[in-house]
């Protein structure tokens, strides 16, 4: 890092307005938190005070010349990056921003199908045509890994004209793809590497961390810091690599970014990159370090197996993330998504996620050994107490996908509803998918198989949140006639 | 010059006592601890703003948390007790010769070693051989434990703080797989007059009913506690609190005591009506 990171340009500049007591007469209305007492009272004085408008002295993100600017320059610096843009509509929006910016109406575009459905969601905004590779799968578990540089390479000669390839970074689960070698292939045949680092801003700070990909050469990277960085809830950075141009790329996210940025959330990554540059080794050496006492001690109790770097197999298992938490759970006879439920219901312990399998319980910044013990034991007590036996229960998680066609020219099709039983063999014209992680069991232009329909029927029984379908109860299915 | 030590018993109401000196302040990992001397209360020992204990009334809650259960199994061989790093819980219990072991799991080193320091009338038999202290999470240390204890002692700060897991369900759930088929848990139960101690107080209780078949809460009187007016809770796998309490027995071993007798032991039990009232709300809830 070569700029002084202990500045926080966005901050310093909301400090010194609210110093100045300005009269505002522009938006937003509530002037300060004056114009709603009851809001201002939940949420501080403090915070409406800064709930501001763009203005000269603050800059603005839709064209940034003075502090918002020099922040983005920061964040890059921080993270190894050409340039780095402020996100203030999730990681989603920077998923969106990198596919939209490579690619065009029938470009290919190659990525996993684990992938998060904002990259799907893009194509069919831009019309980008997915090719597929298909994850490695771990039998025992059921999951989807990451991608093999074999099946990089196999979908790059079969699709020499792809424009990109999205890569997870790591998945929701951890794991890691072999990101060096993939960024090497695919400069090689022309391509460009989208990262989705939601769940890897951290890569950037810690030691003994996965690689991240600006320091690999990847072209372009969506990093959450409110993920595990600690910054607000929605924001988000977009980091480009060498070589991408920088103009281009902030037209292509002004088409959809609002114009209206909140200065709540543009502080709150402005002060996290900082606090992540100047403490980051030790936060995450202290997190890697919870986590993997957690790990231990879930482990230590039997039926339960909170998995982790013994799973590294140099290929589609390349590396693994060191601060999560995730646990199989289907050996005590329970989805991931009851234990999920038993914790939040029974024992006020929210975790990031359950699905069919496997829970995850993600350890960040605001973690404390003494809430680690407090989920090291409810699980012990959920063993105890709620273990069934596990014959019968469903024990994937990734079904390979069918596609017909485009997600876009599906998603526009003339389509029906029917119920979905009756679906088998129709191509699906919308996402299916239980929330979170967001992954689609079923995208627009697939063809709905018995194992999607068995799939979708068993995580629903099981309790688990399904969206995506334009019916809100996932009971009809949209398909394309 | 004046010195006073107040405390925010709740946002709207203050207690205060006069202070001739403070004796010792610190902050550990987990809490600020401090010792004050005054003149009506003797030695203060204050952990985050909260009295936890004084020389003049300590004795009260100390009896009250030990003598209760002791009373109902006195052939209680192995105790577990949780916090009370001031010592008082086991300087009570060693009272009981028939005791064997005494294991005492406090988190925090520095209030065990302040107390021993500055509070000698209390922590005064934690070197006894029974006694082992471990410096310890009291969760952690109860998850890895089955089938041992025949009583556990639950004297915790508030659950807003350090103490915060020795008030959840995994908690309750673990001390019932630590117990033995007779076991007891007593546990420093809130205060039912003020809201934010009543919520505590309602939550535990439900917590606790869903694993004892007996759940029954005590109280007894604590001048320099919020509202002086305290709660404890008594579950257990085998016993009723007062049913099978045989008076003679405990009466015949002569255990000297300030606070607690046998007749103010099944008074204790009665409760006035709000308080049970308060506890059905909780049941409900569940």
């Amino acid at each position: 890092m070569k700029l002084d990171q202990s500045r926080a340009p966005v901050f310093e500049a909301l400090k010194q307005y609210r110093e100045n007591r300005i009269v505002s007469f522009d938006v937003p209305g509530h002037k300060q938190g004056k114009g709603n007492p009851e809001l201002t009272e939940f949420l501080g004085q403090q915070c409406m005070s800064v709930d501001v408008n763009s203005m000269k002295p603050l800059d603005n993100l839709c064209h940034p010349v003075s502090v918002i600017k020099e922040a983005e320059e920061l964040m890059a610096d921080a993270f190894g990056a050409e340039h780095a843009f402020f996100m203030v509509n999730g990681t989603s929006s920077s998923v969106q921003a990198m596919v939209m910016s490579v690619c065009k109406r029938g470009d290919k575009i190659i990525m996993p199908r684990n992938v998060h459905r904002s990259s799907i969601n893009a194509l069919i905004v831009c019309g980008a045509v997915p090719v597929y590779v298909n994850p490695g799968v771990n039998k025992q578990l059921g999951i989807p890994l990451g991608m093999s540089v074999e099946s990089v390479k196999r979908a790059i000669k079969l699709n020499p004209d792809a424009k990109a390839i999205i890569v997870n970074n790591p998945t929701y689960y951890g794991v890691c793809s072999n990101l060096r070698e993939i960024v090497k292939v695919a400069h090689e045949a022309g391509m460009k590497v989208l990262v989705d680092e939601a769940h890897g801003t951290h890569f950037y700070f810690g030691d003994y961390m996965p690689l991240s990909a600006m320091s690999v050469g990847a072209d372009m990277s969506a990093v959450s810091m409110h993920k595990t960085g600690g910054s607000l809830t929605q924001s988000s950075a977009l980091l480009l690599g060498k070589g991408i141009s920088e103009g281009y790329v902030r037209q292509i996210i002004n088409l959809t970014q609002t114009t209206s940025a909140s200065y709540l959330l543009m502080s709150s990554l402005d002060i996290s990159r900082k606090n992540l540059a100047l403490n980051g080794r030790r936060i995450f050496e202290r997190v890697t370090e919870l986590a993997s006492y957690g790990i231990k001690e879930i482990n230590k109790l039997g039926g339960l197996y909170a998995f982790s770097r013994e799973l590294i197999n140099g290929d589609d298992i390349f590396d693994f993330d060191p601060t999560k938490i995730s646990v199989h759970t289907r050996d005590i006879g329970l989805a991931g998504i009851e234990v999920y439920d038993i914790l939040r219901d029974r024992y006020d312990i929210q975790i990031e996620f359950g699905d069919i399998g496997n829970i995850l319980a993600i350890v960040s910044v605001g973690d404390k050994v003494l809430k680690i013990e407090r989920l090291i034991s409810a699980l012990y007590e959920v063993k105890r107490l709620y273990s069934k036996d596990s014959a019968g229960m469903l024990d994937h998680e990734y079904i390979e996908p069918v596609v017909m066609c485009s997600p876009q020219d599906a998603f526009y099709a003339k389509k029906k509803q029917l119920p979905l039983r009756e679906t088998l063999g129709k191509i699906c014209a919308e996402f299916v998918m239980c929330y979170p992680p967001g992954i689609p069991i079923l995208a627009p232009g697939e063809l709905i198989t018995k194992d999607a329909i068995e799939y979708i029927t068993y995580a629903k029984a099981k309790g688990c949140n399904l969206t995506g379908a334009e019916d809100i109860n996932t009971e009809k299915i949209n398909i394309m006639i | 010059m004046e010195m006073w030590y107040t405390e925010e018993q709740t946002n709207n109401v203050r207690f205060s006592i006069r202070c001739d000196k403070q004796k010792y302040s610190a902050q550990s990992d987990y809490q600020r601890i401090e010792i004050f001397s005054t003149p009506e209360f003797g030695d203060v020992l204050v952990l985050d703003d909260r009295i936890m204990l004084t020389q003049k009334d300590e004795f009260i809650y100390h009896e009250m948390i030990t003598h209760v259960p002791m009373a109902v199994n006195p052939d209680i061989k192995r105790v577990l007790v949780i916090g009370a790093g001031d010592g008082g819980t086991v300087r009570e219990l060693v009272k009981y010769k028939t005791i064997e072991k005494i294991d005492m799991v406090e988190i925090d080193r520095m209030v065990v070693d302040a107390c021993k320091e500055f509070l000698p009338t209390v922590a005064c038999k934690l070197d006894e051989p029974r006694v082992h202290v471990y410096i310890d999470d009291g969760l952690r240390f109860v998850r890895k434990v089955e089938n041992e204890y025949d009583l556990i002692i639950v004297d915790s700060t508030d659950p807003f703080g350090p103490g915060e897991g020795l008030f959840t369900t995994e908690f309750y759930g673990n001390c019932f797989k630590a117990l033995t088929a007779e076991g007891i848990l007593v546990n420093q139960h809130e205060s039912p007059f003020y809201n934010g101690y009543a919520k505590a107080m309602k939550q535990a209780h439900r917590k606790i009913l869903q694993f004892f078949p007996f759940c029954k809460v005590y109280q007894a009187h604590i001048p320099t506690y919020p509202s002086g007016h305290w709660l404890f809770g008594f579950a257990s796998k085998k016993f009723h609190p007062t049913n099978d309490l045989d008076e003679g027995r405990w009466n015949r071993l002569s255990i000297d005591t300030d606070y607690y007798n046998t007749r103010l032991h099944k008074g204790a039990f009665a409760l006035p009506t709000y308080v049970t009232k308060q506890l059905r709300e909780g049941e409900i809830t569940e």
